[in-house]
C-alpha cells in the first residue's frame, strides 16, 4: 500500500501538533481580538461611506471569522521549520535514505500540520462569532449548496496553499538561507490572497487579474462562497481555476524537487 | 556485495577572504572553488563482512556513505550495491539497507520512541509479525524497555544512540552503514552500541561498514578497514596488518602522519 506511509506520516504529525495545547489557547485568544479589531475597522469605514462598501457587512464579518478560524490552513508564512531545518543542517540526509516521495513526504507533513493547528483554533472562534451580536456577527451560509460548496473549495485552497509552500522549500536547496524566499512568498500572498483587505475592496481591474492568480485561489474563494459573495456559475469558475492551480503548482514542485536531488549537497558532514 | 569502481566526487565551495568588503564583491561576484571529496575510490566488500573506513576529518568517508546510501550522485564511476545502482534506484535501494549517522536524529522530537518506530514500520511496509518480531529483539537485545513510551527530547544522548540503532533495523536491512555511532558516548553505551553490531553480524550476516575516529570501536567491530585520506584510498587490508605494535590510536596517527595526511 503506497498510500499507507503518507497517511501515516499525516497522522503522526497531526497527532504531535495536538499536544501543544498553550499554543492553541494563545491562538485563539490573538486571532478573537484580531478578528474583532478587523471587523470594527471595516464597521468605521463603512460609516463613512455605505455606498463605496463593495460587500455586504454581513458577509464581511463571515468573510473575517473564517479567516481568522482558519488562519492555520491559508498563511503562507505558516511552514515548517523543520523542513528548512533539515535542508540546512544536512539532516535531509535521513529522510533520502527513506524508501519514500520526498515530495510526497512533506506535503502529507504539511497538510497534517496545518489540519490539526486549525482544528484546534476553529471551533472556539466560530462558536464565538456565531454568538457576538450584530455587527460582529457570524451567518450561516444561504443554503446548504452553498456549505458543500464552500468545503470543497476550502479543500481545494489548503492543497493550492501547501502547494505553494512546497515551491518554497523546494528553491530552498538552491538558496543559502530559506528566509529570503520564505518572506518574499509570504509578503506577496498575504496581499494577493486577500488577507490583509478583501479582494473586492481593489479596484475592478486590479482585483479581476489578482483574481486570476494562483494566491487568489487560496483562501479568497471558499471564504467569498461561504457568504454568498461569489456563487453560480462565478463560483464554479473560481473553483476550476484552483483546480488548474492545484496541478500546475503541483507539478511545478515535483520538477523542481527533482532537480534538486540531482544536485542535493548535504551540508555540513 | 558491495562495488565501487573509480568514483569521484567534487563540491562546489563559495569562498572569499574575510571582511565586509569582500563580503559585498562576493555578493555582486560569487567565486567558486572546486574541491575534490573523492578522487578514483574503489574497493568491493562481500557479504557479511565487517569494515571500518577510517581517516582524518574531511577525507571524504561520509561522502562515500552518502554515495552509497544513495543521497548523492558521484560526477563519475560505477557503483553497485548487490546490483542497484544506489542513486539511480533510490527507493528500491533505501529499502535494503539501515543507515545511522550518529550526529542527527532520526526520530522524531516530541514524540514516544515507539510512534518513531510505527511510522518507519509504514513507512518501510514492514508486514507487521516481522516488526514485531525484530522490534522485541532490539528492545531486547539493547536494553530499550521503557524508552519506548519516553519521548525522545527526554532521552539521554546514548539512551537515544540505542533507539536510532534499533530504528535503522526495523526493516531487517542487508547493510548497515554506521557513520560515526559511537560519537559522545559515555564508556557503558559505547560498549553496549559495539557489542550489538558484533552480534548482528555474527548472527544476523547483516554486513556492516563503519566510519568512526575512535579505534577501540574498529578494534571491537571490524576485521578490515580501508584507510582514506584526501579523497584517495591508501590501504586497504587486514586490521592485524597495521595493529599489534601497541597503542592503535598511535599507530594510526603514525599511519596519517606516514601518508601526510
Amino acid at each position: 500500500m503506497k498510500w499507507k506511509k503518507y497517511l501515516s506520516v499525516f497522522r503522526l504529525r497531526f497527532a504531535m501538533c495536538l499536544q501543544y495545547r498553550t499554543a492553541a489557547f494563545a491562538g485563539v485568544a490573538t486571532q478573537f481580538v484580531w478578528g474583532f479589531m478587523e471587523i470594527n475597522v471595516f464597521y468605521a469605514f463603512r460609516s463613512s461611506d455605505p455606498a463605496a462598501f463593495p460587500m455586504g457587512f454581513e458577509q464581511l464579518a463571515s468573510y473575517i471569522w473564517l479567516q481568522q478560524a482558519f488562519l492555520a490552513l491559508f498563511m503562507v508564512w505558516f511552514m515548517e521549520n523543520e523542513i528548512f531545518d533539515s535542508i540546512m543542517d544536512g539532516n535531509i540526509c535521513y529522510e533520502l535514505c527513506r524508501p519514500i516521495d520526498l515530495y510526497n513526504l512533506w506535503f502529507a507533513r504539511s497538510a497534517a500540520h496545518r489540519m490539526s493547528r486549525a482544528l484546534l483554533r476553529c471551533a472556539p472562534i466560530l462558536l464565538a462569532a456565531f454568538l457576538l451580536p450584530p455587527p460582529y456577527r457570524m451567518t450561516l451560509p444561504p443554503d446548504a449548496l452553498t456549505l458543500v460548496c464552500f468545503v470543497f473549495a476550502m479543500l481545494l485552497s489548503v492543497t493550492v496553499t501547501i502547494a505553494l509552500c512546497m515551491l518554497v522549500y523546494m528553491l530552498s536547496f538552491f538558496t543559502v538561507s530559506p528566509q529570503g524566499l520564505r518572506i518574499l512568498f509570504a509578503m506577496i500572498a498575504e496581499v494577493l490572497q486577500g488577507i490583509v483587505i478583501p479582494l473586492p475592496f481593489y479596484p475592478r481591474n486590479v482585483r479581476r487579474l489578482m483574481e486570476m492568480l494562483p494566491f487568489a485561489s487560496m483562501e479568497n474563494v471558499p471564504l467569498r462562497i461561504y457568504s454568498g459573495n461569489i456563487s453560480g456559475g462565478e463560483a464554479v469558475r473560481a473553483m476550476l481555476l484552483q483546480g488548474f492551480w492545484v496541478l500546475l503548482l503541483i507539478a511545478a514542485g515535483k520538477l523542481i524537487c527533482r532537480r534538486a536531488m540531482k544536485k542535493v549537497t548535504v551540508q555540513g558532514g | 556485495m558491495i562495488v565501487m569502481k573509480n568514483i569521484c566526487k567534487t563540491y562546489r565551495v563559495a569562498r572569499r577572504n574575510a571582511g565586509f568588503r569582500e563580503a559585498v564583491k562576493s555578493f555582486l561576484h560569487r567565486e567558486y572553488d572546486t574541491v575534490t571529496a573523492l578522487d578514483n575510490v574503489s574497493f568491493s566488500i562481500a557479504d557479511g563482512e565487517t569494515v571500518g573506513y577510517i581517516g582524518p576529518n574531511g577525507a571524504g568517508k561520509s561522502t562515500t556513505i552518502k554515495i552509497l546510501s544513495g543521497i548523492l550522485t558521484p560526477d563519475s564511476g560505477e557503483c553497485l550495491v548487490d546490483g542497484r545502482i544506489p542513486w539511480k534506484d533510490r527507493i528500491g535501494h533505501v529499502a535494503r539497507i539501515g543507515v545511522v549517522f550518529g550526529q542527527r536524529s532520526q526520530l522524531w522530537w516530541d514524540v514516544p520512541v515507539d510512534d518513531s518506530f510505527e511510522l518507519l514500520r509504514d513507512i518501510y511496509s514492514i508486514p507487521s509479525d516481522v516488526y514485531r518480531r525484530n522490534r522485541d529483539e532490539l528492545t531486547e537485545l539493547l536494553d530499550l524497555g521503557k524508552l519506548l513510551k519516553t519521548p525522545v527530547r527526554q532521552l539521554s544522548l546514548g539512551q537515544r544512540m540505542r533507539c536510532e540503532l534499533a530504528a535503522s533495523l526495523l526493516h531487517s536491512p542487508d547493510i548497515l552503514f554506521l557513520d560515526e555511532p559511537t560519537i559522545g558516548l559515555d564508556a557503558v553505551s559505547k560498549i553496549a552500541v559495539r557489542e550489538f553490531i558484533v552480534r548482528l553480524n555474527r548472527e544476523r550476516k547483516t554486513t556492516v561498514i563503519l566510519t568512526t575516529h575512535d579505534m577501540q570501536d574498529i578494534e571491537a567491530i571490524t576485521r578490515r578497514i580501508i584507510l582514506i585520506g584526501r579523497g584517495s584510498i591508501l590501504l586497504d587490508g587486514d586490521l592485524s596488518d597495521i595493529a599489534g605494535r601497541g597503542d592503535l590510536d598511535h599507530t594510526v596517527a603514525e599511519l596519517y602522519r606516514s601518508y601526510d595526511i
